[in-house]
């Protein structure tokens, strides 16, 4: 038998209705993992491959954070899990760590950042601002949700961020409306930006860089399509970046946003929409789904 | 019998078979492999040795097939492959040993394939291991990548007696024989995790989940970890796509992840929760070994599959076999027949493929008749998805994170042929990662030829 390394689950709780997190073991991934990168699970041996943003990371205990909503059946089954239980695997870090990683530190500190996450996004806004944090460096950080009730990390990001506003669309809580009319009232306020990075979303990302390029600022976008194996293999994930067809686990995850193809982006994320809703079916009926319906099969 | 004759091997039905995933050749009984040993005339010089990559001693092992000792005949095979139970069934023998069958000058040549697979289907159903070294040397290599390269690599240091860990990026070993060839030409169950097991019964440890120069870097395997060598056996790596328009159309997959989809994630089972597309009317462009699984795979999730290939049947690149055995099923060969466009529908997905016809001119680089356009001639098929299989390009991952490793235009790993030496100290590699896109059998050959080097350099060191 192959050698089986389990990554057990140090702690497990729901943020909030459908929005879990998990500090998991994974010595490898948290000793080289950077922000912008994320991993792929599989929480048993029949499970599907799901990539998944790194919320947070701790070098020192050797674990890592990650950040999921329940939508389909494979992360709705995750849900269940508990503290004391293992994912069968958990492999990464996957994808190029965030630009500005690597970028020179005085001339980072004189630029005016500006990340703007939405829903479960947040997460992997958060080791950036953190990191930007721990440098010294504060961002301004706009957070979306639909609702107060599916807010996340607002005080973990209130700790790290320069200037923190929540916008719901419904008004709940912070401001009222989409993350785009936040931008656009600092910009109004007098604030100036020289780049954005927005997480979320496909379709709050296409508006996020919609409004930044008529206001000049650069932008960045983390994208997450279908994807197989991670590490360049199956082309699943492949994404139109101005002229050129990019494979967003090596290539990215993050993209110069106004040259993604969101269209197409959000297109090609469907394309296993009716397949996923009959695992959801499965799920969900147990034995008694024959697939003979006639709808789903 | 006829000695100028092969002894009939038994196959599934093909019409019972284009339905289901068992396996497509069932292989010879002992009955049956006796007979054929019977053919070979044992030659002193033999060609069948030269023809084979990893010089198994063909007529050695026959002639104990020929005796009845079957056991005997999997020792001499062990001594040169680790995984023969694989290479009986997917080398390409008629070009390697079987080319090379003085047999084969009048009449058909021995059946080695099938002859190794029996002996190594025997041995498994009859619990024989390859033995392990007795003594341990005590220090450590590391390969990267459980593909035929990595398991022949570290099998062969393993019976010299090296400490070897192997490092795979997902979360099953095996490489491109789970990954990639369909269960119905190799069985993963009954036959690759076997081979496996035997290759760690010889004490090689596999790490599953390592994404080397992500996880972790080969010069922190060195400093860090304490491996005295590496082998990088990393495999083919990225999927080429024709660059034409409509690529990106809901319903154009690469082989890879059509295929990886199917074998490694299950999903030609319909509990597995991975998701196909199952699609009514495939085309498959492409004419290699890839493109012919990933067609006969479509087949038997139920589409009409047209294999489209810009040269004609003689330059198909795929074993003749392949090719055989997915006409009998009800492939169909458009051949003379280039994509030029994909089209789709209004919301992204696959309607149909804009082709033009081609004829064979001059000869190219390749020495295979160039194929040009014929003008005038596109017409469009109606279809629902595409399979592109025009092979990889390698994976930079490894190349540019490790210092000192030199990669050549192409992108591969620079490599020699005898020893797999890289330029960097201590680091040797072999099989696609070095070559692009080839056989199990080429790759066994070069993890082989690595482990020599390996030995020669600690042994020197």
């Amino acid at each position: 038998m192959v050698k089986i390394l389990m990554y057990k689950i140090i702690e497990a709780k729901e943020l909030t209705s459908n929005i879990f997190s998990m500090v998991v073991e994974a010595p490898r991934v948290a000793k080289n993992c950077q922000p912008g990168q994320f991993v792929i699970v599989r929480m048993d041996k029949d499970g599907e491959r799901i990539p998944l943003t790194i919320c947070d990371y701790d070098r020192a205990k050797g674990t890592i954070t990650i950040v999921f909503q329940s939508v389909g059946a494979e992360t709705t089954r995750m849900a269940a899990l508990k503290a004391g239980d293992e994912f069968h695997d958990f492999v990464g870090p996957l994808g190029c760590a965030s630009e500005m990683i690597s970028e020179d530190k005085a001339e980072l500190a004189k630029k005016k950042i500006l990340f703007v996450a939405g829903g479960v996004g947040t997460a992997p806004v958060y080791p950036q601002v953190k990191w930007l944090h721990e440098n010294g460096i504060g961002a301004d950080v706009i957070v979306g949700a639909k609702t107060k009730d599916l807010l996340i990390l607002e005080k973990e990001m209130e700790a790290v961020a320069g200037n923190l506003y929540v916008t719901t669309d419904d008004g709940s809580y912070g401001r009222k409306g989409m993350v785009t009319q936040t931008i656009q009232d600092l910009v109004d306020e007098g604030k100036k930006y020289d780049l954005c990075i927005a997480i979320g979303p496909m379709i709050m990302m296409k508006f996020v860089c919609k409004l930044t390029k008529e206001l000049g600022i650069h932008t960045i976008v983390s994208l997450n399509p279908i994807m197989v194996d991670g590490t360049g293999m199956c082309g699943a994930c492949r994404v139109t970046v101005g002229d050129k067809v990019k494979f967003a686990c090596v290539d990215g995850p993050e993209f110069d946003g106004h040259l993604v193809n969101f269209d197409e982006a959000m297109k090609r994320q469907q394309i296993y929409k009716t397949e996923e809703g009959r695992a959801m079916l499965r799920l969900q009926e147990g034995d008694t789904h024959h697939g003979g319906c006639g709808q789903c099969n | 019998m006829d000695v100028l004759k092969k002894v009939p091997v038994r196959e599934q039905d093909a019409a019972a078979r284009a339905k289901n995933f068992d396996e497509v050749c069932l292989g010879y009984n002992k009955e049956e492999a006796v007979e054929e040993a019977t053919r070979c005339i044992n030659c002193k010089n033999a060609k069948c040795i030269q023809g084979c990559p990893v010089a198994i001693n063909i007529p050695a092992f026959i002639e104990q097939v020929k005796l009845g000792n079957i056991e005997e005949a999997y020792k001499i095979i062990s001594e040169s492959s680790a995984l023969p139970a694989v290479c009986g069934r997917v080398c390409p023998q008629e070009s390697q040993c079987e080319g090379k069958c003085i047999r084969g000058i009048k009449g058909e040549p021995i059946s080695i394939g099938k002859l190794e697979r029996f002996v190594a289907d025997w041995a498994r159903e009859n619990g024989i291991k390859p033995e392990p070294a007795k003594e341990k040397l005590g220090k450590k290599v590391a390969v990267i990548g459980s593909g035929p390269a990595g398991l022949t690599c570290a099998g062969d240091l393993a019976k010299m007696g090296y400490d070897v860990t192997i490092f795979e990026a997902l979360h099953e070993a095996g490489g491109v024989l789970v990954y990639g060839i369909p269960e119905f030409r190799l069985p993963k169950e009954a036959v690759v995790a076997k081979e496996i097991a035997n290759v760690e019964s010889l004490g090689v440890k596999i790490e599953k989940n390592v994404i080397i120069g992500k996880s972790v870097t080969i010069d922190e395997l060195i400093s860090e970890e304490g491996f005295e060598a590496v082998f990088i056996g990393s495999g083919a790596g990225l999927p080429k796509f024709m660059g034409i328009p409509g690529e990106n159309a809901n319903g154009v997959f690469s082989a890879n992840e059509y295929l990886t989809r199917s074998n490694l994630m299950k999903a030609f089972n319909e509990e597995s929760n991975t998701p196909i597309m199952r699609g009514k009317k495939v085309a498959v462009v492409g004419g290699g070994n890839v493109a012919m699984d990933a067609a006969r795979t479509a087949l038997r999730l139920g589409a009409e599959v047209h294999i489209v290939y810009r040269r004609s049947e003689e330059e198909l690149p795929a074993r003749v076999e392949e090719v055989h055995h997915a006409k009998e099923e009800g492939i169909i060969f458009d051949l003379l027949t280039n994509p030029v466009e994909i089209l789709e529908d209004d919301n992204n997905w696959v309607r149909g493929m804009r082709c033009i016809r081609m004829e064979l001119g001059e000869p190219d680089a390749s020495g295979r008749r160039r194929p040009v356009e014929v003008p005038g001639s596109e017409f469009e098929m109606e279809l629902d998805t595409v399979i592109m299989s025009l092979g990889t390009s390698p994976n930079p991952l490894i190349s540019s994170t490790t210092e000192g490793l030199e990669t050549n235009k192409w992108k591969c790993i620079v490599a020699d042929e005898e020893f797999g030496k890289t330029t960097k100290e201590g680091v040797f590699a072999g099989g696609d990662a070095v070559t692009g896109a080839a056989t199990v059998i080429l790759a066994m050959g070069a993890g082989k030829a690595a482990a020599k080097g390996i030995h020669k350099y600690l042994s020197e060191k």
